[in-house]
């Protein structure tokens, strides 16, 4: 090594150190998110974002840090990296999945770091301090509620999934859970993969199939937007209601111009990890104590709330 | 040199005239589906269910003609999926940028925008994997990862959607039916049309086929074999430009999930009508057949009541790897 390469080595040597003594006097919090993929992880970078911008300008104290993982390697990579690199005083993760993540965010815990889980859950419950998730069942059955008391009690509908985990299979449980007793009878389910154009398809061959369909539900958003230009097309009067769940704008939109055919929403938001990441500040820095379960609910959306759900400068 | 140059595209030209069961192949599976579907459903060959499968079919078929030329000249492309997005996603921006200046000739602007990025991206393909020297496979899945990052940083992970004031004026481009038959069907026609006058009646056709059946041979023929495979690239792209065109009105948006997967579907229809993967011989009709089939059998998937929703994607499966074997053996 040169002799210049050696001081400039020495002086950004002794620059980092700096700044890991200046980081010593602070609590850090890591928040630890997928990377935005799609419309609802987009969301998440968004509200993750946010939040830590507020919290560090809230509390002096306290430094948010937001990591993005474009994979659930990437994300073991990322959190190994952050412990080895600075103390974790608490970590925020919304794993990507239970399986690979449960054992890293384990030995973090070890360390002595305050775990919050966010969304899905690890393998051991064990090892969250915080678990704060949203209700998919409800999602669905909230949904399934509204038509059986908009429609009477009785008609045909059908259903368009996303992809086989467990988040689909729980609001498709709700889903049906929520028309038990009623005469409203499934027409159909097939899956749709949470992609819009999918879901324009098939959409279309729904109409093609089924000649009365009182009401569409498309499990997410995204979808719900393939759906109405299906709909849209093919001029049917027969669809009473197209309905989704999740909470993106464009439909928070629909809802609060009280769009007839989309009168409703059931919220399943992103903005979920800025309430994680509130409690896990406030535990740091007033002692709060938020240990447990946290489960938010998924109230009906309509006309008189929907702008607490709105997001304008969000992607989701 | 030049003799052997002289007769391959002579064997060319009358496997071009020619009939044989490769290129009836394609159309007999497409018969045979659509009685099969006419049995399971009556609804089936409504002229509803007929025109949007074909309508729907337009994205992989204008895609696909791209990639008749692209495999038959020896390459691959896999990016394509990811170019549509991309292209996508850089019409809708531009368009909403200019459309307060220029109102909705903002649109024509976008389409000329979409050809140019697309022909651009099909150069850059192109350029890696002959100048480069880089394995087409390996070269397009760098630009498929490139292309998706950055729709998805366009997008920051959400949707592009198209101005309000452009969305209805648009819409009749995917919408919109000249005397009954949809545009993006004749759009479909007026490509596939353009690109079999040009794979087998000129000489780049020729030289292209060539290329792909032994790239050596061609060399010492005096064929530009650099030229000829960039050249296909470039027509992909182009044609990617294309379905990027007829798609933005449909949905009017951009999302980093659009387009996922196509390069697959495109592969598919294009073996699927005849056209090796190995290269030498391109059957542009085949893959127009080969892209309706494909979208007729997701069809007939959901019009169908016997197949549980798990199993979908398993007999979509088999009913293409049947359709393969009764091409290879009705030979």
């Amino acid at each position: 090594m040169s002799k210049t390469k050696l001081i400039a080595a020495t002086l950004v040597g002794s620059l980092l150190a700096a700044g890991a003594a200046l980081a010593e006097d602070k609590k850090t919090i890591v928040v630890s998110i997928p990377a935005a993929d799609h419309g609802w992880t987009a969301g998440v970078v968004y509200h993750a974002n946010a939040a830590a911008k507020e919290v560090n300008a809230a509390f002096p104290n306290i430094n948010v840090v937001v990591k993005t993982s474009p994979s659930a390697a990437a994300q073991v990579s990322a959190l190994e990296d952050l412990s080895a690199k600075r103390k974790m005083d608490a970590l925020v993760i919304l794993p990507y999945s239970s399986e690979e993540l449960t054992g890293p965010v384990k030995s973090i815990k070890e360390a002595g770091t305050f775990i919050t889980v966010v969304d899905r859950g690890l393998n051991d419950s064990a090892i969250q301090d915080l678990y704060l998730a949203g209700d998919n069942i409800a999602v669905g059955k909230t949904t399934a509620k509204f038509l059986v008391d908009k429609l009477g009690g009785k008609g045909k509908v059908v259903v368009l999934r996303g992809i086989p985990t467990v988040i689909d299979d729980e609001r498709i449980q709700g889903f049906k859970d929520g028309l038990a007793g009623s005469n409203i009878k499934i027409l159909d389910i097939q899956y749709a993969n949470w992609n819009r154009d999918d879901a324009f398809k098939l959409m279309q061959d729904y109409l093609a199939k089924y000649p009365q369909i009182d009401a569409v539900w498309a499990n997410d958003d995204d979808m719900l937007l393939g759906v109405l230009e299906a709909v849209k097309q093919a001029k049917r009067t027969d669809i009473k209601f197209a309905l989704g769940g999740n909470g993106m704008k464009q439909i928070i939109e629909k809802v609060m111009a009280n769009d007839p055919m989309t009168p409703i929403e059931t919220p399943y938001p992103p903005s979920m990890i800025k309430t994680a990441i509130y409690m896990t500040a406030a535990a740091l820095n007033g002692q709060a104590p938020i240990r447990g379960t946290v489960k938010l609910g998924a109230p009906l959306i309509t006309q008189a709330n929907a702008k607490d759900y709105f997001f304008p400068n969000s992607p989701f | 040199m030049a003799d052997i140059a002289a007769t391959t595209a002579r064997a060319r030209r009358k496997q071009g005239t020619k009939l044989n069961w490769t290129e009836l192949g394609p159309f007999l599976a497409l018969a045979v589906l659509l009685v099969v579907g006419f049995l399971v459903n009556p609804d089936f060959l409504s002229v509803n269910n007929i025109t949007n499968v074909v309508t729907r079919s337009a994205f992989v078929i204008v895609i696909g003609v791209g990639a008749t030329f692209v495999i038959s000249s020896g390459g691959l492309d896999l990016s394509v999926g990811s170019m549509a997005a991309f292209v996508t996603g850089v019409m809708i921006l531009f368009m909403n940028t200019v459309v307060h200046d220029i109102g909705s000739n903002a649109i024509a602007a976008g389409m000329v925008l979409a050809l140019v990025v697309g022909a651009f991206c099909g150069l850059g393909n192109g350029l890696i994997v002959t100048v480069g020297g880089i394995e087409p496979f390996i070269a397009t899945l760098g630009t498929m990862g490139i292309f998706r990052a950055l729709i998805t940083y366009l997008s920051n992970g959400g949707t592009i959607p198209i101005d309000h004031s452009l969305r209805d004026v648009y819409r009749p481009v995917y919408f919109g039916a000249v005397l009954g038959v949809p545009i993006p069907v004749i759009v479909s026609l007026v490509v596939a049309a353009a690109a079999s006058v040009l794979l087998y009646r000129t000489k780049y056709g020729r030289s292209c086929a060539a290329v792909g059946a032994n790239e050596e041979v061609a060399r010492y023929s005096g064929i530009p074999v650099i030229k000829t495979r960039v050249i296909a690239y470039v027509i992909q792209g182009l044609c990617v430009a294309v379905a990027a065109i007829c798609y933005v009105p449909r949905l009017g948006a951009a999302t980093p999930t659009t387009g996922l997967l196509w390069e697959l579907q495109v592969i598919t229809a294009v073996v699927i009508g005849g056209t090796p993967l190995r290269g030498g011989k391109g059957h542009i009709w085949g893959t127009v057949a080969g892209a309706v089939i494909l979208e007729l059998i997701a069809n007939l998937m959901v019009l169908s009541d016997f197949v549980s929703e798990y199993l979908v994607a398993a007999v979509q499966g088999v009913i293409i790897i049947i359709a393969m074997l009764i091409q290879r053996f009705s030979k």
